[in-house]
């Protein structure tokens, strides 16, 4: 949308499937026009060639015609089967993020959109990518339904309360794009969005190091599991303890106690954390608390890259990146004084100058909203 | 054949002036207390052009608020209000009663041969009932509105929002009753009440797609009337339902609004196709063509539109299996609408077309309707509607289909049977200008919206990108054409009222039993139970016109 054209026509392209969605719409306007020129050209043959040329004159007997109506049946039929197919294809690599990609978390609230990268930066309103890297998004939201839409990417997806989506692309061209919130959300919405910014990879590392990160989620969650939460002294290493162990667990399958097995993913581990009676793992007794009302989106998504993090080899720092800056954020540890505080993100240049184009009715007010209290108590 | 000569002089008769229902009797409690379909339908035609009112300056306010990037005539409080409130006005109060309340309850007993619905009070209390919830719904915007959008998506419906939510919930409630008894008043009706030799396949079009329209309202409305149930339920008892924070899922929520509101789309836009068929074999004066497959696609759109809801959640997080069903029957409910497209454009080949104003509505719908439907293409293609669904392309193309199609077609419908209804003529010359203002106001409103949304601009916004502002300024320009042209019909109607010309019984001499009694007709409709025997749109000297007297009658003064 950054064509200098008086009157927009077309948005910028910057995914890899946004070539693929524009091919459909020129596809479906191609057939459009084909059927609106037809028909509105032969509605006006007729009713040109057809005026009455007599009043209260009667048309010609012609009363249907079976095979005109197979005829006009069948081919948009057809037609529409591949518009459905194409749909689909592309709705297909939309959909399914692959495997290698680099893992953002997005938690939405009324009316911003807070960003953790896994070594620890965190962004509102903002979210830096490398150009020509596959980017998936997990998404949350603490309050509302959001949705998540950057139109150069040809891609939204909703942002459900109690669930995790995820959204993922692959930017092709470095620049800076609008992020919207295109579900209604309630007082702010049209204020709730922002930009994503494409950078080349060295820029984006360049921007990584100058950004004072917070703790990574790994060790955030960490830090909830063994220290704020407590959840190790049942969820012990050694198996002794009287829940189960949650080394190796993320994503591999449970056996519950009903004979059921499930795939221990983000989704279980967070249901696990907060109605803990729901799937009980075979050999185990339903005794564990809930943690619901205790503990904020933000801390789950760190609780759950924790576990995951002790799935992938048992270790307990996966991401490297963001250890050296621990504990340097004013607020103290948790996640959730951190999200409080615009100070884990340090100031930068860049990020100055794209606070301060006011003049895009969009821009978010930062700063103030960063400010009150993140945890909305209902 | 007593009967039939009847019906065919009845023109020549001058009944008692006493004789009309619009005469029989001038009291208040003669009108609010009427059981007359006739007076019904004008109860309707009153109170739903006040919702249209309503609606129509809600719009105004968007179109003028989005005229500059910036929120600044309305702040996002007040606009979340407002495109709420138009939405809620315009849908449940303004389209899904207009062309069954108004023009479906004036027609279909004269157009079937009966004295009335098979209900007549029931007839009534649903009038009533509409007004309840009206009422109901005016008084909650007047208190401070609301603000969750049309749609009532939870959480956010039931936990976070701060407006009159089950105050405007429980008048659609309310109003949703009197959609279910219409439908069934006109289900009994079109089945029982049928005069002597009217058979099924000699019902008007518009009959079959008010048949079609009822089985969605009796259908479809109680779940919409459940869910609000549920709504309230979560609002005001806490109950989790549709909250995750207490154990709900806000999803749920979406299959059940939709499994109601994916039907409504096809109450609102079957009885415009209905007055379409109408229109444009009448005024081309030949038969129809293919009158059975026009007659059923009505009912496979109203069978097959129960199946595709999910057309509307494939962002929401959906299963893409589910998604793929929902998208291909979505493509399947439009083969129905493209046979109707087709056969009323062959209908007009080797007709006897006319150019009279409800024709030009007509002929405008096709065109209209023809883009509505085809975007409509656009977004159940999965891989496209991600990028498509939640902006203003979604806007435009239910636009399309709801004002281009529905509205037109009501128009046209309003002008084709308006002497029938007032018994008096409107000024030709002004009703073609008003059309052609319509038209060309309502492509300079809603076309630039296609391709404000393609560019990402997303719906419910009340600031947006510098960027979109040339293509908001077209829409905002056309809307005030279009609102212009919306005026006109008001004028001329009411001037008409008073001093247009008395209406023949049949002005344009054509075959259907509503053109066969006065104008307006007689309280009981017809003087003597009409005989069918002749078929659906036969305009030639076999159904009974005195096509040679007509000519002597109508064209001689003028010429």
């Amino acid at each position: 949308m950054q064509e200098n054209s008086w009157v927009p026509l077309f948005p910028e392209q910057a995914s890899t499937f946004a070539w693929q969605v524009d091919a459909l719409y020129f596809y479906l306007i191609a057939i459009s026009a084909f059927f609106t020129i037809g028909i509105v050209a032969a509605i006006i043959f007729f009713v040109l060639k057809y005026r009455e040329k007599e009043k209260y004159a009667t048309g010609a007997e012609i009363h249907g015609s079976i095979g005109l109506e197979t005829l006009w049946s069948i081919i948009p039929f057809i037609i529409s089967m591949t518009i459905f197919l194409g749909g689909v294809l592309v709705y297909y690599n939309q959909y399914r993020p692959p495997a290698d990609t680099m893992e953002i978390y997005v938690v939405g609230k009324q009316w911003m959109w807070k960003m953790q990268h896994t070594t620890g930066q965190r962004e509102i309103n903002e979210l830096h990518v490398p150009v020509n890297r596959k980017i998936k998004l997990t998404m949350t939201t603490e309050d509302v339904l959001h949705d998540f839409f950057v139109p150069a990417f040809r891609t939204k997806m909703d942002v459900i309360p109690g669930r995790y989506t995820t959204l993922w692309f692959e930017a092709t061209k470095p620049g800076k794009y609008h992020l919207f919130c295109a579900e209604y959300c309630g007082l702010n919405h049209s204020g709730m969005g922002g930009y994503v910014y494409v950078m080349e990879q060295r820029d984006f590392d360049n921007w990584l190091s100058g950004t004072v990160s917070g703790q990574t989620p790994v060790e955030a969650g960490k830090d909830l599991f063994e220290a704020k939460l407590g959840c190790a002294s049942c969820h012990q290493q050694n198996d002794q303890g009287r829940g189960p162990t949650l080394t190796g667990v993320y994503g591999k399958e449970q056996k519950l106690t009903t004979g059921q097995t499930v795939l221990a993913d983000d989704e279980y581990i967070r249901n696990s954390i907060l109605n803990p009676t729901g799937q009980i793992v075979e050999g185990y007794q339903p005794i564990m608390p809930t943690f619901k009302g205790q503990v904020t989106e933000e801390q789950l998504v760190s609780l759950v890259a924790y576990i995951k993090s002790l799935g992938a080899g048992g270790g307990t720092n996966s991401a490297a990146g963001g250890s050296a800056t621990t504990g340097n954020t004013s607020g103290g540890g948790t996640m959730n004084n951190a999200s409080n505080s615009t100070g884990t993100i340090a100031p930068r240049a860049d990020r100055g100058e794209s606070n301060t184009q006011g003049s895009n009715p969009n821009a978010p007010r930062n700063q103030g909203e960063t400010t009150a209290p993140a945890d909305r108590k209902r | 054949m007593q009967n039939i000569d009847a019906i065919n002089n009845v023109g020549n008769v001058r009944p008692d002036p006493k004789d009309n229902y619009l005469t029989n009797g001038f009291s208040l409690s003669s009108w609010l207390l009427t059981k007359d379909h006739k007076r019904i339908a004008i109860l309707y035609l009153l109170s739903v052009s006040v919702f249209f009112l309503l609606g129509g300056i809600y719009a105004s306010l968007i179109r003028l608020e989005l005229l500059t990037p910036q929120s600044d005539l309305l702040e996002s409080a007040t606009y979340n209000r407002v495109f709420t409130q138009h939405g809620i006005i315009m849908v449940f109060f303004f389209l899904i009663p207009a062309i069954p309340a108004i023009l479906g309850n004036f027609l279909i007993p004269l157009m079937i041969g009966a004295k009335d619905l098979a209900f007549p009070r029931i007839n009534l209390l649903s009038w009533y009932i509409y007004i309840v919830g009206g009422a109901l719904t005016v008084w909650a915007l007047l208190q401070g509105g609301v603000d969750t959008g049309w749609t009532f998506y939870t959480p956010y419906s039931t936990t976070f929002s701060n407006s009159y939510v089950m105050a405007v919930g429980l008048g659609i409630f309310i109003n949703g009753f009197s959609s279910i008894l219409t439908g069934l008043n006109f289900i009994v009706t079109i089945h029982t009440m049928r005069a002597p030799g009217m058979t099924w396949f000699r019902l008007p079009l518009f009959v079959w797609s008010h048949y079609a329209t009822s089985l969605v309202m009796i259908l479809g409305t109680p779940v919409i009337a459940i869910t609000v149930l549920l709504l309230a339920l979560e609002r005001l008892a806490r109950i989790g339902i549709f909250d995750p924070a207490i154990g709900g899922d806000p999803i749920l929520f979406q299959h059940l609004f939709w499994f109601y509101s994916h039907p409504a789309v096809y109450i609102m836009i079957l009885p415009g196709m209905g007055v379409i068929s109408e229109l444009i074999s009448n005024f081309s004066r030949k038969k129809i063509f293919g009158y059975e497959y026009i007659a059923f696609s009505s009912i496979a759109i109203a069978v097959f539109g129960f199946l595709v809801w999910g057309h509307h959640m494939f962002v929401s997080g959906q299963s893409i299996y589910a998604g793929m069903v929902f998208s291909f029957l979505s493509m399947v409910v439009a083969i129905p609408s493209a046979v109707k497209v087709f056969n009323w454009t062959a209908t007009l080949y080797k007709g006897q077309i006319s150019y009279d104003t409800p024709m030009l509505y007509g002929l405008f719908f096709i065109g209209l309707f023809l883009i509505g439907g085809l975007t409509g293409l656009f977004l159940g293609a999965m891989g496209l509607t991600v990028h498509l669904t939640d902006t203003y392309f979604i806007v435009a193309h239910f636009h399309y289909v709801m004002v281009g199609g529905q509205v037109l077609a009501y128009l046209g419908g309003l002008h084709f049977w308006w002497s029938k209804i007032t018994g008096k003529l409107y000024s030709e010359f002004w009703s073609k200008i008003a059309a052609i203002i319509i038209f060309v106001g309502f492509n300079l409103t809603f076309f630039p919206q296609f391709i404000l949304g393609y560019l990402g601009m997303p719906r419910r916004y009340a600031s947006y990108p510098e960027e979109l502002q040339v293509l908001n300024i077209f829409s905002t320009a056309g809307a005030s054409i279009l609102a212009i042209g919306l005026f006109i019909p008001l004028i001329y109607f009411i001037h008409s009222i008073f001093f247009g010309k008395k209406a023949p019984a049949n002005p344009w001499v054509l075959p259907g039993l509503e053109w066969r009694t006065t104008s307006p007709p007689p309280t009981e409709n017809f003087h003597e139970t009409p005989i069918v025997f002749w078929e659906a749109y036969e305009f030639g000297e076999e159904s009974g016109l005195d096509l040679e007297d007509a000519r002597t009658k109508y064209i001689a003064p003028a010429a």
